[in-house]
C-alpha cells in the first residue's frame, strides 16, 4: 500500500510559487545537481525538454534551477531574483529548450556543470507535487529521489566489494533504502547508488574513501 | 484502532469510539503515521499560518505583476475599489484570497494548501475569519487540523491534483478544507463540518483545469477568490442546520468519478476550455519560449 500522506502535504509544503512541479521540483533538481557536483559550478548549461521546453520561463523554472545550483531551498525568497544572485556568485548559465525528446519524461532537465576542468552531467525529472528523480549522472543511470541521504561510490569491480561497503554501512546501524549498481565494461569500474535512511558516521565515510579499490565517494544530503 | 482518514464515516466513528475531539483525531493520525511529536505538529501549523498571513500582506503591499503580465495587482485594486458589492467583509475576503494567490503567481512564498494552484483559498478564508471574529491563533491551528483531515480523505477517495481530477480537485478541495475550518471556529460540530464539505464540493463539482498558456494565473487566481466565497456560503448554510442530502462520502465519490471521466484536455494540459480560446493562443505565442530545438525523429539521446 502506498505510504500515507502527511497533514503537511495537505497544508504544505511552504514553497516559492507558482508551481510545485515547475518551480519547487526544479529547485530540488538544481540543488541535487550541486550536491552531486560537490560545489557550485562556474558554468552551467541547462537543457529543458518536452513540456518544460516551452513553459520554463512562465513558471520561473529557469530561475528555479539556478537557485538550486546556488544552494537555495524551495522556500527561499531569493529564488525570484536568482539571476542577479548568480552574477554575484560568478555562476555563468545558458538555457536551451528541446521540444520532442520522446524517450524522456515530459518534465526533464539536463544540467551540464563545469568548474576548472571538472565536468558533470546530471539528468533529472520533476514528477509532480515537488517530487523529483535524478535519472542519470554522467550517463550512469540511477533513480534517486533526494528524500534520503545518498552515497554515490565509484569503485574497482573487485569481488566482494558490494558486500564490504554494505557491511560498513550496517555497522553504523544505518538501513539501506534502495541500492543500484551500474558497471562499465571498459575500465571495470562500478558505480553504486545507495539511498540510506540516515547519514553514516564521518569516520566511516572517510574509511570508505581510503580503501585502495574505491575511486570516489560522494555523500549527498537530503535535498530539501 | 488506528485512524487512517479513508472516509468521513471513519473519522466520525473514531471520534465517537475513542471519545476524542475531531481535530485530536487528525493530530493522532500524524503522530502515528509520521512519527511526529505534538510539539512538531503545532509548530508546523504555526509556521504555515504565519506564511499564509505574510503572503496576504505581501500581495497587498508589493508589486504583484506576473512575468506574463496576466496578473496585475488585482488584490490591491479590489482593496481600493470605490464600490463595495456586499460590504467590507466580503471585499476583504476577496482581496485576501487574491493577494495570497497573486504572491504564488509572482514567485513569492506560499503554503500549498493543498496545492500551489489553490494557495489563496485557505489564507483568504482564515485571515478574514480571524479578523472578523477575533479568533485566537490556537483555535486557527486546530481548525487547520480539521482542514488537513478533510484534505486527506479527499486525496484518498478522489484526488487533489488538477492533472488527475481537474480544478475541482485543487480549488474544490481547498474550499472544502476552508469551509470545514470556518464551521469549526464558529462552534459547529463534526456533522456540520461534513455538511459544509459536502455543500462546498457540490458547488465546485465538475470544474475543469484549463490554465491559459499553462501558467498558474488565468483562471486560477480569480477562482481562488470565488472558491473562498463558496467556502463561506457553505459554512453559513451548514451552521444554520442545512443538511447535505447526499452524504459527504458519496459526494466525494462523485467528485472522483467526475474527475476520472474528465477528458485529459481539461486536466492541466492547457489544451481545452479557456486555454484553447483564440485569445489564449495569442497569449501563448507571446509568453511561451519559442526558440526551441526540435530533434529529428530518430535521434539517440
Amino acid at each position: 500500500m502506498a505510504e500515507r500522506s502527511s497533514i503537511f502535504d495537505m497544508i504544505g509544503p511552504v514553497m516559492i510559487g507558482p508551481s510545485s512541479s515547475h518551480t519547487a521540483g526544479v529547485v530540488r533538481i538544481g540543488l541535487a545537481a550541486r550536491y552531486i557536483f560537490g560545489e557550485q559550478p562556474d558554468v552551467a548549461n541547462i537543457t529543458f525538454y518536452n513540456s518544460f521546453a516551452t513553459t520554463y520561463e512562465g513558471h520561473g523554472s529557469d530561475r528555479a534551477v539556478i537557485a538550486g545550483l546556488l544552494g537555495y531551498a524551495t522556500d527561499d525568497d531569493r529564488i525570484k531574483n536568482a539571476f542577479d544572485h548568480a552574477k554575484e556568485a560568478h555562476l555563468e548559465f545558458h538555457f536551451k529548450g528541446v521540444g520532442n525528446a520522446g524517450i524522456y519524461h515530459p518534465n526533464t532537465i539536463k544540467i551540464n556543470m563545469e568548474k576548472q576542468g571538472k565536468t558533470l552531467e546530471v539528468l533529472g525529472i520533476s514528477r509532480g507535487g515537488g517530487l523529483i528523480a535524478i535519472r542519470e549522472i554522467d550517463g550512469f543511470s540511477c533513480n534517486l529521489s533526494g528524500q534520503y541521504p545518498t552515497l554515490i561510490i565509484e569503485a574497482g569491480d573487485v569481488k566482494g566489494s558490494i558486500a564490504f561497503i554494505t557491511s560498513v554501512i550496517a555497522n553504523d546501524s544505518v538501513n539501506i533504502g534502495t541500492m543500484s549498481v551500474n558497471r562499465t565494461a571498459k575500465n571495470g569500474t562500478a558505480r553504486l547508488f545507495i539511498e540510506i535512511d540516515s547519514e553514516i558516521k564521518p569516520i566511516s565515510l572517510e574509511y570508505l574513501k581510503q580503501l585502495s579499490w574505491v575511486h570516489e565517494v560522494k555523500a549527498i544530503p537530503v535535498v530539501t | 484502532m488506528d485512524i487512517l482518514f479513508d472516509s468521513f464515516e471513519e473519522w466520525a466513528k473514531y471520534c465517537e469510539v475513542q471519545k476524542v475531539l475531531p481535530h485530536i483525531a487528525v493530530l493522532e493520525y500524524e503522530m502515528k503515521q509520521k512519527n511526529r511529536t505534538k510539539e512538531e505538529i503545532w509548530a508546523g501549523l504555526a509556521r504555515a499560518f504565519e506564511v499564509m498571513r505574510e503572503a496576504v500582506k505581501t500581495g497587498l503591499s508589493d508589486d504583484m505583476r506576473s512575468r506574463s503580465g496576466m496578473i496585475d495587482n488585482g488584490a490591491k485594486r479590489v482593496k481600493n475599489a470605490s464600490v463595495s458589492v456586499l460590504g467590507e467583509n466580503f471585499q476583504q475576503l476577496v482581496y485576501n484570497a487574491l493577494a495570497a494567490k497573486e504572491v504564488n503567481s509572482c514567485m513569492g512564498r506560499i503554503v500549498a494548501a493543498p496545492t500551489a494552484g489553490a494557495s489563496g483559498i485557505m489564507p483568504g478564508v482564515l485571515t478574514t475569519l480571524q479578523n472578523l471574529h477575533k479568533i485566537p491563533n490556537e483555535k486557527i491551528y486546530e481548525a487547520m487540523l480539521i482542514s488537513a483531515g478533510i484534505g486527506l480523505i479527499i486525496e484518498r477517495k478522489a484526488s487533489i491534483a488538477g492533472a488527475v481530477g481537474g480544478c475541482q480537485a485543487e480549488t474544490g478541495t481547498a474550499a472544502a478544507m476552508a469551509s470545514g475550518a470556518v464551521v469549526y471556529c464558529l462552534g459547529g460540530d463534526l456533522s456540520q463540518i461534513f455538511d459544509a464539505v459536502a455543500i462546498t464540493i457540490q458547488c465546485m463539482l465538475g470544474l475543469i483545469c484549463d490554465p491559459v498558456a499553462g501558467l498558474v494565473e488565468v483562471p486560477c487566481v480569480v477562482r481562488n477568490a470565488s472558491a473562498a466565497a463558496i467556502a463561506f456560503s457553505s459554512a453559513q448554510m451548514a451552521l444554520a442546520g442545512l443538511k447535505t442530502v447526499i452524504p459527504v462520502d458519496e459526494v466525494i465519490d462523485a467528485m472522483g468519478e467526475v474527475g476520472a471521466s474528465m477528458e485529459s484536455k481539461y486536466k492541466e494540459t492547457a489544451l481545452g476550455g479557456l486555454a484553447a480560446t483564440k485569445t489564449a493562443k495569442m497569449i501563448e505565442k507571446r509568453v511561451l519560449v519559442s526558440d526551441i530545438e526540435i530533434l529529428p525523429d530518430d535521434t539517440q539521446l
